[in-house]
Order: structure tokens, then sequence, then C-alpha cells
């Protein structure tokens, strides 16, 4: 901190005085003024480039917009309250700081370092070390289920639940390290981007992926999903953009452009970052993605992640000198609901939602891809009768294989019984594959003569009648 | 260049003063809330599971019979007071808040088998086994006065012997006019000494009676030849005869619909029949093991209440071919009487053990005022369940009940031997020439003949 930069020179020499109410006077002043120079330097750190000594950072907002936590690369934390633009705590953990989330509300927060992803307080009080997880490149929260998730560097991905402690789930995605990771917000479904352009998708209830698509033909950048569940936009090595609509899994837009992240507003707007330059994207009407903004920051300077503010016209964007914010207008949802998220929180609501959001919590069972399907009625499966394509099959498979030319032995090994054995097989065989899909027992033609459902038979005599094997 | 942007100043968001209320501001957009389906359904588990947690359905008992209680009384007037009779005759009036006796009206020698109360609430009627019918002064004013405990006893006011043992009683709604039975129905004048008119069909003994609450002068009648008899006083006989294949035991009115009655049988369901048509029941209310003793309806008409023999207390849903709810304690025995108290918040079963126990018809239901948030917050649970109550997990959880072994057992039993039958009927059916054998519902099934 270089306070001597803010004195304006050098303090009075109070000694030379001889009046004692002067000198009384002066020294409260320049008391004041050393106060002021203080103040003005720690401002200095915040609001002005600091050279880009702690590393390039990773952000992260509360759901309401209010609180910014910052954590570089070298391990500087800092959280703001952004609405007084204050400092509320900031300290070093003297590692390397790969992400940083808040949990449910600025009372926590998650950060990812070098081994293991930590869980700090608001005072900066480290809480719980998280072993499990390893080292995790990127960390997620879905705020409904209270599950914190994280992919680490061996491409495993974990679920915590933060509220009881207890490990959800932790599965090998096989695909390899990743650090592209992003929970949709619509139906908490977990979007990880891989190193061969393909993108998954994951729920803690299934160890499979519940979709796997390819995107690029290179290894993913970013992905981004939009608020209302329809879009996903991904950015490939392969110099493309794309947006995705989610229902039918098809491209809608693909700009040839390179993008290092990407985020959709609460609007639906879309931004990018590119080199030194930052392009955000509107639909203007029926998802058609066009150009809105550009915006270039200074020369040399790379930009890393941007991240769209909720509640507020602004984006940030973090680069190698630091952090700066723009002014997006049209990015932010303008009318807030009290009940969803307030950015204007007082104490007593913050704590009322909490509690609230406790008693809702969500079992993670209720991760999906459609989260509108709970509560429906669940189509009965029809059992699929043998059409008679299938039956024509059969039959021209049993005349094949009766016409086939069989081998006559010698020496009294052909006798007329065992051809008709042989030809018995041969035909058995080539009713095998329709049998497997019918329903008879051990897949052997039924020897006995059974009477089928076609005879009409008496209504005291059905009983006896072979009944359909469900 | 005019930009617009989002800008909001804290000032528009603080309340002026802190006696305030804080502002709250609404978005309904779909789009803010995501998972709404399953936040719902997460509350509906969690309230289905929390009517469980606070379902404690028993209030207390009220004791100080030496004998079985044997029938019970209540007053439209008075809801605090309930008349309670048994078999050796001690008629108490007890009130239900304390749970204390009020007052005893010793006199009856053998049981006290019928309890009525007059229209206004001021005469007692009781008739019992010594062939006598004694009427009562009832000092409701006591009532008020709670120090005074187990109270001094009353002299009755008037004495009428008659000719037969009385097995029940009932009063008009909204005359004067009551009437017991026993050989036969008599019809009294509390003024006088002898029944003003007797109504007799056939020769068996006549069990319960009870008035239609729309109409002053129908009554219904159950008797031990296995009949349902209506009576009506304008005419000088019985009005209609249903005669089923097994005893009523008790018959009540539904008092919103007064041309529905409910009958209590020995083969331990309920019927719910229509006056105007006797040929068939409406319906069949099944669920206990045992003979059904007694029932009542709820004040609202909506559900009721039956004690069986099988020691349990059940309520139905009017329309409910199966019970909403089942009360059981291990100190219970055979429930010989059960009331409904006219708010219709509470039973009051008495039982074979000489107790009377009070119980709250909605087990989990909080009692005392209740805040306005509170109300709502009760109200949304309530539309939670019944909105997610065919969903497995929710059902499962609602429909628990704990049953006592024997009734689970009994339940098990019956339920094996009604499904043998069942099959048995259908194979019968299917070796016989069609139509020779027709199906009968269930309704008419227990149904002998109507007669005129």
């Amino acid at each position: 901190m270089e306070v001597a930069k803010y004195s304006r020179g050098q303090g009075a020499d109070l000694k030379a005085l001889r009046d004692k109410k002067l000198k009384g006077q002066l020294s409260v002043k320049e008391k004041l003024y050393g106060q002021s120079a203080k103040a003005a330097a720690k401002a200095e750190k915040w609001l002005m480039p600091n050279d880009g000594v702690l590393g390039p950072y990773n952000i992260g907002y509360t759901s309401n917009g209010r609180y910014m936590l910052v954590g570089g690369q070298k391990g500087h934390l800092a959280m703001m309250d952004m609405l007084h633009m204050d400092l509320m705590k900031e300290f070093e953990v003297r590692e390397t700081v790969r992400d940083v989330t808040f949990l449910h509300n600025e009372q926590f927060y998650a950060v990812a370092q070098k081994k293991y992803p930590y869980i700090y307080n608001r005072h900066g009080t480290e809480i719980h070390c998280l072993k499990e997880h390893g080292k995790a490149l990127k960390l997620q929260f879905l705020s409904k289920q209270f599950l914190l998730a994280s992919i680490n560097s061996f491409g495993q991905l974990h679920y915590q639940d933060v509220s009881t402690g207890e490990m959800v789930a932790n599965y090998r995605t096989g695909l390899g390290r990743t650090d592209v990771m992003r929970a949709n917000p619509y139906n908490a479904v977990i979007g990880l981007g891989h190193a061969g352009g393909k993108v998954t998708m994951w729920k803690p209830t299934s160890v499979k992926p519940l979709v796997t698509m390819l995107c690029h033909h290179g290894p993913v950048t970013a992905v981004a999903f939009d608020r209302g569940g329809n879009l996903m936009a991904t950015a490939g090595v392969d110099r493309k953009i794309k947006i995705w609509d989610l229902r039918k899994y098809e491209v809608v837009h693909s700009y040839p452009a390179r993008a290092q992240s990407l985020d959709f507003s609460q609007k639906g707007l879309l931004a990018c970052s590119n080199g030194s330059q930052v392009e955000i994207y509107k639909d203007f009407g029926g998802h058609d993605y066009k150009l809105y903004m550009k915006h270039k920051i200074m020369k040399g300077y790379q930009v890393g992640k941007v991240l769209f503010r909720p509640y507020e016209d602004i984006l940030g964007i973090v680069h190698s000198m630091g952090f700066s914010s723009i002014l997006v207008p049209g990015s932010g949802e303008p009318n807030f609901d009290t009940f969803v998220d307030n950015p204007m929180e007082t104490t007593k609501q913050k704590r009322e939602k909490e509690v609230h959001a406790l008693l809702d919590k969500l079992p993670p069972e209720t991760i999906m891809l459609n989260p509108n399907m709970i509560a429906t009625v669940r189509a009965p499966k029809k059992k699929e009768k043998k059409t008679k394509e299938i039956e024509e099959e059969m039959e021209d498979a049993i005349e094949a294989a009766k016409n086939i030319e069989r081998k006559k032995k010698t020496k009294g090994r052909s006798k007329p019984s065992k051809r008709a054995k042989k030809k018995e097989e041969d035909v058995f065989k080539a009713k095998r594959p329709f049998l497997e899909q019918s329903d008879k027992i051990d897949g052997r033609p039924d020897k006995k003569q059974r009477i089928g459902e076609e005879v009409e038979l008496p209504k005291a005599l059905q009983r006896f009648a072979k009944k359909p094997q469900s | 260049m005019r930009v617009k942007v989002i800008s909001r100043s804290t000032d528009e968001f603080t309340r002026e003063r802190s006696q305030d209320l804080q502002k709250v501001f609404r978005n309904y957009d779909p789009a803010l809330r995501s998972q709404e389906k399953a936040v719902e359904y997460t509350r509906a588990l969690n309230a289905a599971k929390l009517e469980k947690i606070f379902a404690k359905p028993f209030v207390g008992a009220m004791n100080g019979h030496i004998d079985a209680v044997s029938c019970m009384a209540k007053n439209p007037n008075h809801l605090k007071a309930i008349f309670s009779g048994s078999m050796d005759g001690d008629i108490r009036l007890w009130d239900i808040a304390a749970r204390k006796t009020v007052c005893q009206f010793p006199g009856h020698q053998g049981a006290v088998r019928g309890l009525t109360t007059s229209t206004d609430g001021d005469l007692l009627v009781s008739c019992g086994v010594d062939c006598t019918v004694r009427l009562w002064k009832v000092p409701m004013l006591k009532m008020v006065d709670t120090s005074d405990r187990t109270g001094d006893n009353s002299q009755p006011s008037a004495v009428y012997t008659w000719k037969h043992a009385f097995w029940g009683a009932d009063h008009q709604w909204d005359g004067n006019l009551f009437a017991t039975v026993g050989a036969q129905v008599d019809i009294w004048d509390p003024d006088r000494s002898e029944p003003i008119n007797s109504f007799e069909w056939g020769k068996d003994t006549v069990l319960s009676v009870r008035f239609d609450p729309g109409d002053c002068n129908i009554l219904i009648t159950s008797g031990s030849d296995r009949s349902l008899t209506l009576y009506d006083l304008r005419m000088s006989s019985p009005a209609r005869k249903l005669i089923m294949k097994t005893r009523c035991n008790s018959v009540c009115w539904n008092p919103r619909e007064p041309m529905n009655f409910t009958a209590a049988n020995e083969d331990t369901n309920c019927y719910s029949f229509d006056a105007r048509r006797l040929d068939e029941a409406k319906i069949v209310h099944k669920g206990h093991v045992s003979a059904v003793m007694d029932i009542d309806y709820s004040p609202t008409g909506r559900e009721f209440v039956t004690g069986s023999y099988d020691r349990t207390v059940r309520i139905f849903n009017y329309l409910g071919d199966h019970s909403r709810e089942i009360y059981h304690t291990k100190r219970m025995q055979r429930v010989f009487c059960v009331k409904y108290t006219y708010d219709g918040t509470y039973l009051v079963s008495g039982s074979d053990d000489t107790n009377l126990r009070l119980w709250k018809s909605k087990a989990s239901e909080q009692l005392g005022v209740l805040l306005p948030r509170e109300r709502k917050k009760q109200e949304y649970q309530d539309a939670l369940k019944e909105r997610y109550k065919h969903l497995p997990e929710v059902k499962r959880i609602v429909r628990h009940r704990h049953l006592p072994k024997p009734i689970y057992k009994a339940a098990n039993l019956r339920r094996t031997m009604i499904e043998a039958e069942n099959r048995k009927e259908e194979r019968r059916r299917k070796h016989s020439a069609p139509g020779s054998m027709p199906v009968q519902p269930f309704r008419k099934r227990r149904i002998i003949k109507e007669v005129e």
C-alpha cells in the first residue's frame, strides 16, 4: 500500500511552534490528513488496477446480485457488498485458488484451493475442508437442493449436500480432465464440456450422463445455459460459438468466433469474452441472436471470465489487470420478487429466507431434464404384439431352412429319422431369433398340443386354455 | 446520448418508520422460479409427514361411572354438556371442558337404556329396563360454577311406570313429544303419565328410535326382527318396513339431508338409505371387523362416527365406503355409544370400561384460536395434500394408520374370506347357464324385502 503517494508531501513540523493552542489544532488536522491518506491508499487497491500481481481472478455473485466474491489465482480472496461498495472481508490464503462460489447466501462461500475446496464464513473463518472432492477445478452450487458440485483434475464429478454434509454422489466421467462446468438454472443439471468436443449433462442419481452431445470439432472452452431452460451456448477451440436448442438438441445459431467464457443474462443476453474484447449478443425476437454491443479493454490485456450481475444492468469482466464492470442496458431483470431474490434484503428477511429454503430443500432425486414431469401420469406401456411382418419373416426363414441341401452320409449314418431330426433342428435355429421376441418358455417349440386363444371356448373351460405369459 | 439502465435507490426500498411493515415487491414471472413442481411436491410430502407427527386425537377420559356406559345424550343449546347413563342406573351430567361430573341423577334400578333431552334443553328424559320413564329438571346454570364438583343429587320431577322394559328413547327436534321403544313404540307427552299413542308391527322387541330432524313427525326404529321401520305420527299405523339379513343396532338421520339415514348393522357394515327408496342402500360403509354398536352424525352432515364391538371408533365420510380415521386405545373396551359434539370438533365415546373418552374429530388439528397466518398455512398444507394425495409416497403416508394386532389380523381374515366367497361365486356363475345367476350389487344383497 503506497500511503506516501496520497499524503501530499511531508507533514508540517509542529515542534517549532510556540503557540500551544495553534499546535493542538494543527496536530489534530495532521492526524486527519494521515487517516485520509491511508483510506485513499486502501481504495486504490480496489478501484485502481493493481498490475495483475495477484493473478487472474475468479468471480461469483450471490443470487440477488448484492454481494460479489473475487478470488485471485495467487490466493487473494475478498468479498464486497456491491450495493454500498463496501469491502466486507479480504484475506490471503497463500495458495492457488481455482474457483470461488457463494453457497445459498453471502454467509458462506466455497473456494477451490490447491489441494481441496474449502468453505469459509463471511468473516473469512475456514469452516470446512472438503477432502473427498480432491483437486477441484470448478465449483457450482445448486441452490434449491443445497448441493455443491465440483469437477476435479481426474474428471470426477462430486455432489455434496452442504446442509447435512453428506456426499451424495461421486462419478467418474470417463472423459478426462475438464474445467468447463456450468449448472443449468432451469433444471439443476450440470453441463460439462470435454476435450473431445462432447458436452455431457449429469444428475446426481445416475452413473451415466443424461445426455451426451458432440458439439465441436475440438475441445470445448465454454458452456452457458439460458435461464429459461431452452438454450445452451457452447464455444470451442474450432473457433465457433454455437447456440443449441435443448428440446431438439439442434443448433439454432453458429458464429465464427472464439470465446474464452460465455454467460447468459437474466434477460437472455449472451456475453462472450474473446481476446481483449467482450461481445454481447441479443435476440431481437425469435431466438435470432445478433451482435448488440462490443467492448474493448486496454491494449494487450486479456479478458478472462465474464459474469452478469443479477438484477442489474452490469457485466463484470475479469482481465489480466484485475476486474472491471461495464453497463449493458437491458441485461438485468428490473422487477425483483421479494420472496425469490431481494437485492435490498434486511437481516430478518435473510434469516427467514434461509429457513424457508432449508425447509423446502429438494431431494437430489428431483433433478431431471424436464422438471415439470413430477406429479404427471406415466403412460402405460403397451405390450407389443407380433406384427404380421415379423410372422411373415419367420415363415420365410422356416421355408429357407427346410430347403437347404443336407449332406448325405454313407455307411448307414444317414437314416431317415436322423435326417428328419437334423431338418427340425435347422428349422428351430431359423425360428430362434423370432422366438426371443415372443413369450414361449425356454425358446423350445411347444410339443404339447395346447388350445390357442383363437378357439372359442365356453367360459367354464377357459381356465384350461393356454394363457399368454406376461 | 441518453442510455436507460436499471437504477435503484435505497430510499424507495426502506421503510419510513420502524413500526411500518417492510415493503413487498412481486414479480410473478415463472422464469424467475425454477423447479416449482418439485418444490410443491416436497412441501406436500412434508405436510403429510407433519400431519402424522401432530396427530394426537385423544384429549381425555371422563371417569366416574362404576359400570359400563350404555347411552349418551346431548343438546344443541348447551355445547359443553353431555349426559351419560350406565348399566347400573347411574346418570351423570358432564362438563366436557373440565371433564368432570356436574350433577348426578340417581334413581333407576337397572340399566338405563335411553337418554334424551327436550328441545330447549331443560328437561332430561331417561328410560330403563326397570320399566320406568323418569323426567329430570336439568340444572344447566351449575355448569357455569365449576367449583361445585361432584355436585348434589337431583330428584326426578316425574316418574312414570309402564308395562314393559324400555330399550331406547328419543325426543322430537321441534315439538315436545318424545318416543320410547321396548316391546312397542310409545309416544309420550311430558305432562301425561301414560303414552298418548302406541305403534306396533309384529311382536318383536324394538331396539332403537330416532326422530327425523327435518320433519318432526317421522321417526325410524330398528328392531330385533332385523327390520327398520318408518313411522309417521300423523298416521295411525306404521308407514314402511325394511327387513335385512342382520339386525341394526342403531340408526341416525343426516342432519343436513334429513331424507337420508344411516343404520349401524350387526354384520360390521353401516348402510346409508334414502328414506324414499328403501329397496336399495345408497352406500355401504365397510371397515369395522365386529358389530357396529352406535352411530352419530356430525352437525355438518358430512361425516359420521361409529363405535363398534371391536373396541374401535371410526370416522367415515358420509359418502365414503371406507373410514377416514380410526381411533383405538388399549384401555378402551367395547364401545357402546358415540356422540359427535354440536360444534363438530370433538367426539365422545362411551365404552364397556366405564369411561367416556373425548377425541378430536381431526386428529392433527390445532385447537384454540389460530392467528390468520397459522390458519392460512394450515389451509395451504391441506390444499397441497389434497393435490398430491394420489402419488404413491404421499398416499402411503396419508393412509397409514396403526391398528391393534387383533383388529389387523381380523381384517385380513375377513378380506381373505370375502375374496374366497367372491371367487367361488364367480366360478358358480361361469359354470351355470348364462343369465341364471344374476349379479346382485352389494347394496341390495343384505336387504331381504321392503314391506308396506
